[in-house]
Parts: structure tokens; C-alpha cells; sequence
């Protein structure tokens, strides 16, 4: 296990390094001058000139690549003397557009995106497992009948169509749950404000997938019902409920909690539209925000933010699978 | 000997969108303590329907099933096809225990051996979780796993197939059960392994004092542990009777078909096997007469005619002896005289 963990971590440092080169890479070679995209209307050829230098842009693609990684855990001082701006470690670069070091500026969205993703995952977790569970049992009869128009219309909606009409019904026209105006609320300071905020987000990221977990969930409890060991269990006069909550629901976890995982990487990685349609300033909206503005630091970041994520939770995922199946030794 | 299972004109039939599947179609047979009664008879011939039936295990809406199965439980009888799902569910594994051909896939890949030993016992002594793990660990003994209750915490894919096959045994046991089903209890494993499973079967049954179903298409399980033989045929019977009878006076052309077709190392190798011409026919539409007619070498010493069109009773020429055949006693005996010279 020890061995198996130190070796998959150092793959997946390796990766993110050849994650962040490429990305940096790619970034540096587009055609914008970086420099000039941080001169604002009065823009004369000796501040575009005084930024590129105070910014790092006049060194080498390799070199700035180094500084970029170094600031990453020593921190990094941009400019000299009294205009010196500095931003401490972990720094993962400076936004010229916003003034601002881009850490902090993940610092505040982050939260914001995993309390929508961590929230969405149990809704959309505990309705697909459950109805999935639910049409399985009752193959072809009406609860299996209504969820498959459930998953039919959770596949086929787009987010930005369940989550304005949400946004649109709930918020505006009936009112059950204000709009909120006062910003992100964390969990420990006022619950009830905290969930208010979320739960329409977390509903229209939720149904979504609940939709696939619905349909992927019948398809693994109707597979494994047809296994020899279920038909054991009942020989041994295991009662039909132990049977499939026990005996069919281990089985079916391992794969669901493989897929959860990494859905729920994809997702920190960014939920735009529904943080677009919401006004959460989380990473999706900071992601879009920096594309639109060329603010090149904060894409970066951002971007190889998101590989880490995925690449963490594969690792989890698959730790998690060892323990889930005795079969699998690592 | 008190009698364990009563299989009284069992009929069973699955509807299809092809129609229906008459998989089994009026069995009769009985088990008693302390006897092995073989089912034998090749694939698609009703006989692991027939024990599944038993078990009350067919899914639920899709066997029409008619006649009565009594099994002997608590005291008394129990007729699984009209009890109720609750009384079938405190029989099984308690009156009545099954062990099935695969025991690569029979066992919960995710559950440690000793716990699935254990659940076998709770859920019919609720609470006795204790005595369930101990009880466990005593039966993985009895059938010879060394270490028992080391090997108790491992999975099931740490055991080979022969070892599985033991703790199947081993979990079929738990509640010392009065008949055990065998489905193919050997058909998966090497053949030193099934030698033991079968010595081991022998020595437990004489220890419980069980009755064994024994259901097998490899005639050679058959000679060696059985008391009785029921030779199955597109859901029938076509010939029951004492394990002698069956392999040595046949009274069925079909009977004598599978001996023949028994390979034989006596035999010079160049001789091809011999197997039975055709194929067994569907059980959508099954012919009017007999089933095997189409297929019988012997039809010329009966009247073809009542082949066709009359299904032959299940009739015995002694105790104990039947078989659904139209040829007549004399010639037959003739007849199956020759071929049995090369049985021999």
C-alpha cells in the first residue's frame, strides 16, 4: 500500500508538472503580447515597456516558467522599491487587471465552488443511488417506468435550462427562496443563510447527474442480482430486503464511488453555467471572467488547478478502490 | 426412513415471447434421509429447473408452476409452491441447503468467508453472531480446510476452486441441514478435486444422516454416490430406478444412449465416441409422443405410429424400476442385450 501510494504520487507530480509546462507553454505562445495586455486606455510604448520588465515578460519562456514554479513555493516580488508588489507563497502568479495575487484570488472562489460540488455530490448521490435502486427492484413496473422519464429529462435538459427556470419559478416568481444579494455565506457563520444561497445551484448541478446515477445504478443492482452469490444468499434464506441493500448494493459501490469521484473532480474544475446563472463567484466564474479579459495569470492558474484536482482525486479514487474490493491488491 | 422431498407431478413453464418453455413436465420423485438420488440428464433437461423449483428460487413472475413439492420442515411438510414466500425463505439453508456448480462465482467476492459462513446461521438464529463465527469456523474444519479459522477472515478469491467448492459445503451446513440439493457440485472442478468433493459429500452425509438431490449430467459422479437415478429427458422422466438398474439393465433406448456414450479407455484408440445422433428437441413444441423418438436408434422394434403420437407412460417391469418406453419387454431386452456387451 505504502509503496503503491509513494509511487502514484510521484507520477502524479510528474504529471502535473508536464501539465503546467504545456499549459504555460501554450500560453506563452499565442499571439498576444502579454505586456501589452496589462496597459490600460493611455497606453504609451514606455509603460507596456515598464510592465514586460516589472512582470518578468522580457526573460525567456524557460526562465519565466522557472519563476512561475519558484514563486509556487518561495513567493514572488514583482517590480523594485516602492511599487513593488508582492505576492507570498504559494503565489501562482499576479493578475495586472485585478491588482491582486492570483492565490488570493483562488483563495476566494475555491470555497465557494467545492461547497457547491461537495453538496450537489450527496444530492445527486443519495436520488440516483436511491431511484436507481428503486427502478431495479421494481423492473418495468411504475416506480421504474417514472425514473426512466426522470433520467430521459435530466440527460436532455441542459443546466442552463433547469437552472434558469429554477432561478426563474423559485426565486423570482414564487419567491420560496430569495435571490441572495449579500454574497456567499460560509456554513459556519449562518447555516440557514449558507443553504439558502446553495440549494438552488446544488438542485441544478444535482439533477444532472442524478440522471446518469439513476440509470447507471439499475444497470449495475439488475446485473449483479443475476450473479450466482445473489442466488446463494437466497439459498441460504437471506431475506429479499438483506439481499439487495446488503448482498447487490457492496457490489454496486465500488464503481459508483469510482464515477463519483471523478465527476466530482470535473466539477471543481468548473461549474460555469450554473455559477454564471447564479452569481457564485466561484472558480467556474473566475475561469470565464480571466478568458474574457486575456487576464493570462489567472487562466493558468486556474487550468493547471483543475488538472491537479482530477489527477488527485484519480489517486484517491483508486485508493479507494482497493479498499472498497478485497480482490484488488495495491 | 422418513422421507424428505416429495416431488409429486411438478410442471414448469416459462412464458416467453416465443412461447411457452415447458422445462419441466410432470416429475415425480422422492429423497429419504441418508440416500443420494441422482438427476441425470444433458443440458436444458429440466433437472436444475427441478431442484431451483425446490428452492422456491425461480424469480418471482416468471415460472408458471403446477403439482406439489413437499419438503420436510419443522416436523412437518411444507408445499413450496403454495407456501408463502416468508415460509419458503425460513427453509432454505435450515430444511433444506443448496450448493451450486461454480463455486468460483457462488461466493460474495466482497464478503470475508467466515462472515458469509456466519450470515448463514443468523439469519435463521437472529442475534447469534457469536455462535455463528464460531460455528463457522468449526464447519470450515469439518470439511477439511486446514487453519480454519485463520482462513475464516480471507476472501474468496484466496481459495481455489476445490477449497471454494469445500467452504460452499461448509456454508450448506451451518444449520445441519436434513437434504442437501447438489447442482453440479463437481462439474467446475479438476477431476482428482471432484473425487475428494464426492468422498467428502459421502462421508458427510453419513455424518448428518442427509438426503442428497444430486443433480449431474457426468454419469460417472452418478455410479460412484448415488443410492437412486432419475433420467431426465426434455423436461421428463424416462427412466428412475436403483443406481444398478440404471447402469445395468437399462430400460430406456436414451438411458442406454448416455451409457454408451461414456468414454471408455479400455478401448482401442482409434474408436471414435459415440454419441447420440440429432439434437434434444425444443421445449416450445415439444412432439405429440415420445420426445426422444426422433432420435431413437431403437424406434424399429416399436410401433413408430405410438411414438409419435402417444407419450409413453413411466411404467416398471419391478419395484422401483420405471422408464417411458414403447418397445416392446421382449425385444427390448434382445435388443439392449447386444449393446450392453459394449458397455461393458
Amino acid at each position: 500500500m505504502l509503496r503503491f501510494i509513494s509511487r502514484r504520487m510521484f507520477f502524479a507530480i510528474l504529471t502535473i508538472l508536464v501539465v503546467s509546462a504545456v499549459v504555460f507553454a501554450i500560453f506563452s505562445f499565442l499571439p498576444f503580447d502579454p505586456a501589452s495586455l496589462t496597459c490600460g486606455q493611455r497606453c504609451t510604448p514606455q509603460i507596456i515597456e515598464g510592465n514586460r520588465i516589472k512582470l518578468g515578460f522580457d526573460k525567456p519562456i524557460y526562465e519565466q516558467y522557472w519563476l512561475f514554479l519558484s514563486g509556487i513555493f518561495a513567493g514572488r516580488t514583482y517590480g523594485s522599491g516602492s511599487a513593488a508588489f508582492s505576492c507570498p507563497a504559494p503565489s501562482f502568479g499576479y493578475s495586472f487587471n485585478e491588482n491582486a495575487c492570483v492565490t488570493d484570488m483562488i483563495k476566494e472562489s475555491l470555497p465557494i465552488t467545492i461547497n457547491l460540488a461537495i453538496g450537489a455530490l450527496i444530492i445527486w448521490l443519495a436520488i440516483g443511488v436511491g431511484l436507481g435502486v428503486l427502478a431495479a427492484k421494481f423492473k418495468n413496473r411504475w416506480p421504474d417506468t417514472s425514473s426512466s422519464v426522470f433520467v430521459l429529462l435530466g440527460t436532455s435538459l441542459p443546466t442552463f435550462v433547469t437552472g434558469l427556470a429554477l432561478l426563474i419559478w423559485v426565486s423570482i416568481k414564487w419567491k420560496i427562496i430569495p435571490m441572495s444579494l449579500d454574497g456567499y455565506v460560509s456554513v459556519l457563520d449562518s447555516p440557514p443563510r449558507w443553504f439558502m444561497y446553495f440549494i438552488l445551484p446544488w438542485i441544478t448541478l444535482a439533477i444532472a447527474y442524478a440522471a446518469l446515477y439513476t440509470r447507471f445504478t439499475r444497470a449495475a443492482v439488475l446485473d449483479t442480482l443475476g450473479e450466482d452469490y445473489i442466488r446463494t444468499a437466497r439459498a441460504k434464506g437471506v431475506k429479499e430486503r438483506t439481499v439487495l441493500f446488503k448482498h447487490t448494493l457492496r457490489a454496486v459501490l465500488a464503481p459508483i464511488v469510482t464515477m463519483a469521484g471523478l465527476d466530482f473532480a470535473g466539477l471543481i474544475g468548473g461549474a460555469i453555467i450554473t455559477e454564471t446563472i447564479f452569481n457564485l463567484p466561484g472558480l467556474g466564474r473566475l475561469t470565464l471572467r480571466s478568458v474574457f479579459e486575456f487576464d493570462l495569470p489567472v487562466v493558468l492558474a486556474t487550468t493547471i488547478l483543475a488538472a491537479v484536482v482530477v489527477i488527485v482525486m484519480n489517486l484517491i479514487v483508486d485508493m479507494l478502490y482497493a479498499v472498497l474490493d478485497p480482490r484488488v491488491r495495491i | 426412513m422418513s422421507e424428505l422431498l416429495r416431488i409429486n407431478d411438478l410442471h414448469v413453464a416459462f412464458p416467453t415471447d416465443d412461447g411457452l418453455v415447458r422445462a419441466v413436465d410432470g416429475v415425480s420423485l422422492t429423497v429419504s434421509q441418508g440416500e443420494t438420488v441422482a438427476i441425470v440428464g444433458e443440458s436444458g433437461s429440466g433437472k436444475t429447473v427441478t431442484s431451483l423449483s425446490v428452492m422456491g428460487l425461480h424469480k418471482k413472475g416468471t415460472a408458471e408452476m403446477s403439482g406439489s413439492i413437499s419438503v420436510a420442515h419443522d416436523g412437518g411438510f411444507l408445499d413450496v409452491i403454495s407456501a408463502s414466500e416468508e415460509e419458503i425463505r425460513s427453509m432454505r439453508g435450515r430444511s433444506v441447503a443448496m450448493i451450486f456448480q461454480d463455486p468460483m462465482s457462488a461466493l460474495h467476492p466482497y464478503y470475508k468467508i467466515g462472515d458469509q459462513l456466519a450470515e448463514a446461521y443468523v439469519v435463521h438464529n437472529p442475534g447469534k453472531k457469536k455462535e455463528a463465527a464460531a460455528r463457522a469456523v468449526e464447519m470450515l474444519d469439518l470439511v477439511g480446510i486446514s487453519e480454519p479459522a485463520q482462513r475464516a477472515k480471507e476472501f474468496p478469491h484466496q481459495f481455489s476452486g476445490g477449497m471454494r467448492q469445500r467452504v460452499m459445503i461448509a456454508m450448506a451446513l451451518m444449520n445441519s441441514p436434513k437434504m442437501l440439493i447438489a447442482d453440479e457440485p463437481t462439474t467446475a472442478l479438476d477431476v482428482t478435486v471432484q473425487a475428494q468433493i464426492l468422498t467428502l459429500l459421502a462421508s458427510l452425509q453419513k455424518e448428518f444422516n442427509m438426503g442428497i438431490l444430486l443433480i449431474t449430467h457426468d454419469l460417472g459422479v452418478v455410479a460412484q454416490v448415488s443410492d437412486r437415478v432419475n433420467v431426465m429427458y426434455a423436461g421428463r422422466i424416462v427412466e428412475q430406478g436403483g443406481v444398478d438398474d440404471i447402469f445395468y439393465n437399462p430400460m430406456q433406448p436414451y438411458t442406454l444412449g448416455l451409457l454408451k456414450s461414456v468414454p471408455r479407455i479400455s478401448k482401442s484408440g482409434s474408436e471414435r465416441l459415440k454419441a447420440i445422433p440429432g439434437q434434444p428437441p425444443s421445449l416450445i413444441s415439444l412432439p405429440a409422443g415420445c420426445a426422444f423418438a426422433p432420435r431413437c436408434e431403437y424406434i424399429k422394434f416399436a410401433d413408430s405410429n405410438a411414438c409419435a403420437t402417444q407419450m409413453p407412460a413411466l411404467v416398471g417391469t419391478k419395484a422401483g424400476h420405471t422408464s417411458r418406453c414403447h418397445i416392446d419387454e421382449s425385444k427390448r431386452q434382445a435388443s439392449f442385450a447386444e449393446a450392453m456387451k459394449e458397455v461393458r
